[in-house]
């Protein structure tokens, strides 16, 4: 009998309606090497953590909502990062591939095996892309780490033409101005296949996990980004 | 004939086949919405008329009750609302929203609801009636047995039709439009002659039936002669048929007061008549869309009188006026047309309603642009239930229509026997107490063993649990068989039975509440260490659970297979006994709003549920269990079988809130679409849809002027939400509202 790889997953959304086209069943996955100050799920953050299962698990409950999939939907694997359980998750990808059901990651192109992103892209649908930040200094700030490994990962996806849905947090006092979007603008313009870009409105609903986790909140007392405003910004971005 | 000029086909002029000239006739409309209209002038000014009217009904309860006579197809005057503007006209009484009072089914509910609204009822007439005429409810408890009585008393068996009249059926009242009532009662009396060989009482019942059916529709022509209106000839044109059905059914609601009184499945017949109209030149689109509206404001202004303690299980004064609509003619050709458009659009018209419960038979070849209306309708008036046309259509013909909630019935060919149905999760207490009832001590089962100790052996459980509902059944199909004998005999609805088939199949119709809880239950008792606590009469009164276990509602197939299990155990048990009239045995699972009072009467539960908290609604699962996510839940329900087993319907009701759904209206109607068609794809039965922020409710509730007519889907039908008590609110909010992680 073939041995499929153990990963760690947090949980399984079975409707999840707004993480790519149609009804996608949203894979949670453990780890990330991030630390952005909005994330909303630290409890993702740790790798080894919460549910251990098998590939074939996983791609068993895809199978069984199979009637609501197929018309166009498919399986999102979310995080934490799905790119750090590189090859747990690409062999989540070949099966999901093999049974006839339409792929996505929904990731900050960090964290991953440079051997196998290029099979993890091969087998993906689509690519939703965090953008979190477009210079060195922002990047940093935000999410600890260096921009090294994130344009590495835009030059892959360039080079495998994977459909793109960008992602952009607006956060007040750091990023939610007009120059800012203009300049994001200009930034996306790289990118071939975009088929979406969606600007959202940071939230602190995160903020009960970290509470509970006993992880500082970094954005303390920064409030909800107004949604008009950031509907706004949406329209100047969609402009011709 | 000049009143079928045009119309095709010649098998369904010469014997009564309402199918074949639909089938024969209609136009499938495929293309969108773009072709409806805003409501005329008459409309507003009947509507507006209307409103007033509704909004001083909703402080008394009750707007006004005729008390100086009783039920009956021509027992009143003529009534209007704005003579005027009104297009299709006839009320049950001289007014609107009058109330007729309907001692046939028993005297008791009429009493005790004319003292609830301070109302009395002529002396004279109320004398003479009591002293000369024996209701069914007097009938019915002459020939209760005891065992019959006492789980009748405990809440075991509850809702049954033993005090008011049993409604369900649905009379094909089409019929009167498309042949008029002469030829419908030529066709009785040819039936009546067949009837020679009197070879038992069954002919002899029968004979006398058809002759109450003929003077029904004799005085269905002298009802619509009053409006001015001659329904012994066919409809010649789009308003008349609309008129005539209309008539029909008002019938049936002038003399009978059964709990749900459907209308069918008319829209693709009216359309014939309204396109042809069009065709000629006789009829605008305004003035197609005007009848519409008209007729579902007639619709809207059925009403019953009910006492206090109905309105508790049913709550919001429903009619369940179900008028369903679109499904498929065959594998490829759809029902929809025009008409099917016009009548989502009333409620663009003239607001979002409870009545007429409008309902959706879905299937995933339905056109699209259909598909996306009406689920744009659903999501902005959370008005709408869908069923799944391609689960029913194999058993019941493609000429069906929903009665009530979810039950189907072959319009015209087919009636029902409503039998209200057992609480569950009693059944499960009464086999750990002895046949004891956990609540009141009363021995309502006899010859049971009470178990014993503080963990129980859930082998012992599940043998003791099937004794009990073997007996349990055959109470209550003792319990159904009386009642229907005694319906027949003394509140026969000769109006509605017109329109049906002589010799028709008959659907008993079992059912089942809390169906999540004895799931649940079962499973605590396999996986969750139950400790067993008892009083001093030795009765079990809490359950601590003491280690997590799997529940309904997470597509666990161990756990769901015990719900599937379960009802295919009662379906096997019910198909042992015969039936009243040959019925066959039906199975509904599906508990309209009573689920709070089940829950009210029954003790604590071994999944944790307390004494007295209410059930879930229908194949719902419990409150707060179904915890992995929207699809999981759904997929749950999806298993319980519906063919050779739960035919009287599967009622599940999702609530999502519309963020979950998608950032825009687009997006959601994509999305709502996709999952009907995952749901029904995957064999389940019904659905109500609410897609509705919880917060709205909570502060709906707590600011009744905010919201005069925000409507929701609660289990089976559509309820105002200012109707329901504090308690039903409360339980609506305490549901899973699917919400995104």
């Amino acid at each position: 009998m073939k041995k499929f790889s153990e990963g760690y997953i947090h949980s399984i959304e079975t409707m999840g309606l707004v993480d790519g086209p149609n009804i996608r069943i949203v894979v949670f996955m453990q780890g990330c090497s991030l630390r952005c100050s909005f994330c909303h799920n630290p409890d993702t953050w740790e790798k080894n953590k919460n549910k251990k299962v098998t590939s074939k698990d996983i791609v068993d409950v895809i199978r069984k909502y199979r009637p609501y999939i197929e018309l166009g939907g498919g399986v999102t694997f979310s995080g934490g990062e799905p790119l750090v359980q590189s090859q747990f998750l690409l062999e989540m990808l070949k099966l999901c591939k093999k049974a006839g059901i339409h792929t996505c990651i929904d990731t900050s192109g960090t964290g991953y095996d440079l051997n196998i992103i290029d099979d993890i892209l091969k087998y993906t649908d689509l690519v939703i892309l965090d953008i979190k930040a477009i210079d060195d200094t922002n990047y940093k700030k935000i999410t600890g780490q260096n921009m090294n490994m994130f344009n590495t990962f835009i030059e892959k996806l360039k080079s495998h033409n994977n459909k793109l849905w960008l992602r952009q947090v607006i956060i007040p006092t750091i990023n939610d101005n007009e120059e800012y979007i203009l300049k994001l603008k200009e930034y996306i313009k790289q990118f071939n296949n975009v088929e979406k870009v969606e600007l959202l409105p940071y939230h602190t609903m995160g903020y009960e996990k970290y509470k509970k986790l006993k992880i500082k909140y970094k954005l303390e007392g920064i409030e909800d980004m107004d949604k008009d405003i950031c509907n706004k910004f949406q329209d100047i971005l969609n402009a011709d | 004939m000049k009143e079928w000029e045009d119309f095709k086909g010649s098998t369904w002029k010469d014997k009564i086949d309402v199918n074949k000239f639909i089938v024969d006739n209609y136009k499938e409309y495929i293309d969108d919405d773009k072709f409806l209209k805003g409501i005329s002038k008459k409309t507003e000014k009947v509507w507006n008329k209307c409103k007033k009217l509704l909004a001083r009904e909703s402080i008394s309860g009750v707007l006004d009750v005729e008390t100086f006579t009783m039920s009956g197809i021509d027992n009143f005057e003529p009534g209007y609302i704005d003579k005027s503007n009104e297009v299709i006209f006839g009320l049950q009484t001289d007014e609107p929203l009058k109330r007729i009072v309907n001692p046939y089914g028993g005297f008791r509910m009429v009493d005790k609801a004319l003292e609830a609204y301070g109302y009395h009822m002529d002396k004279d007439l109320e004398v003479k009636f009591k002293e000369y005429r024996k209701t069914h409810n007097d009938a019915v408890f002459d020939a209760y047995t005891d065992e019959i009585k006492l789980a009748r008393h405990n809440h075991l068996i509850t809702g049954l039709p033993d005090s008011y009249g049993r409604g369900r059926i649905i009379g094909d009242y089409r019929r009167l439009a498309l042949y008029g009532a002469d030829f419908l009662i030529e066709k009785k009396k040819e039936d009546l002659n067949k009837l020679k060989n009197i070879t038992d009482i069954s002919v002899i019942q029968l004979r006398e039936d058809v002759s109450e059916q003929i003077k029904a529709l004799k005085l269905i022509k002298k009802m619509a002669q009053r409006y001015g209106f001659d329904v012994s000839h066919p409809a010649t044109c789009a308003k008349e048929a609309i008129q005539w059905t209309y008539f029909a059914y008002l019938a049936a609601a002038k003399q009978n007061n059964g709990a749900a009184t459907s209308i069918g499945r008319n829209t693709t017949f009216f359309d014939i008549y309204i396109e042809r109209d069009i065709e000629k030149g006789i009829l605008t689109e305004e003035e197609a869309q005007e009848l519409i509206d008209q007729y579902v404001i007639k619709l809207r202004l059925i009403r019953h009188l009910r006492t206090p303690e109905y309105n508790e299980l049913f709550a919001g004064d429903p009619t369940w006026v179900t008028e369903s609509i679109g499904g498929m003619l065959n594998n490829e050709k759809s029902l929809v047309t025009k008409t099917s458009y016009r009548i989502l659009n009333s409620l663009n018209n003239i607001g979002e309603s409870a009545e007429p419960n409008l309902t959706i038979l879905w299937s995933k070849k339905l056109p699209e642009n259909f598909k996306k209306y009406a689920t744009k309708i659903s999501i902005k008036t959370h008005a709408l239930q869908f069923e799944n046309d391609d689960l029913m259509r194999p058993i019941y013909g493609n000429d069906y229509a929903i009665s009530c909630c979810v039950s189907a019935l072959s319009l015209g060919h087919q009636t029902q026997f409503f039998g209200a149905r057992i609480n569950l999760p009693k059944v499960l207490l009464y086999a750990l107490n002895g046949g004891r009832d956990e609540i009141t001590g009363d021995v309502v089962i006899e010859n049971i063993e009470p178990l014993e100790g503080e963990y129980l052996n859930i082998q012992d459980v599940i043998k003791q649990f099937d004794k009990v509902l073997t007996k349990t059944i055959k109470i209550y199909v003792d319990a159904l068989n009386i009642i229907h004998y005694m319906h027949d005999k003394y509140a026969y609805e000769s109006s509605q039975m017109a329109f049906i088939d002589t010799k028709p199949e008959y659907l008993m119709a079992f059912g089942l509440a809390g169906l999540s809880i004895i799931v649940d239950s079962i499973s605590a008792l396999q996986y969750g260490h139950v400790r067993v606590k008892r009083d001093d009469k030795g009765l079990t009164s809490t359950f601590d659970i003491e280690q997590d276990f799997p529940r309904y509602g997470n597509n666990i197939n161990e756990v769901d297979s015990l719900a599937s299990n379960i009802v295919k155990r009662v379906y096997r048990e019910l198909k042992k006994y015969p039936l009243y009239k040959n019925a066959i045995p039906t199975l509904s699972i599906l508990t309209i709003t009573s689920n709070v009072v089940y829950g009210k009467h029954t003790g604590a539960t071994p999944d944790g549920r307390k004494k007295g908290v209410p059930f879930a609604p229908g194949a719902n699962p419990t409150q707060g269990a179904d915890k992995s996510g929207a699809l999981a839940s759904l997929s749950s329900v999806a298993k319980i079988p519906y063919a050779n087993c739960c035919m009287d319907g599967i009622s599940n009701t999702f609530s999502i809130i519309p963020n979950a759904l998608g950032n825009d209206e687009d997006t959601r109607i994509n999305n709502l679409t996709n999952i009907l068609d995952g749901y029904f794809g995957s064999g389940a039965h019904h659905l109500n849809v609410n897609v509705i922020d919880k917060e709205m409710l909570i502060d709906a509730m707590n600011n009744k002027d905010k919201y005069p007519n925000l409507t929701i889907r609660v289990s089976g039908y559509a309820v105002k939400f200012n109707n329901l008590t504090r308690e039903q609110q409360e339980e609506v909010i305490s549901r899973t509202f699917h919400e995104k992680v």
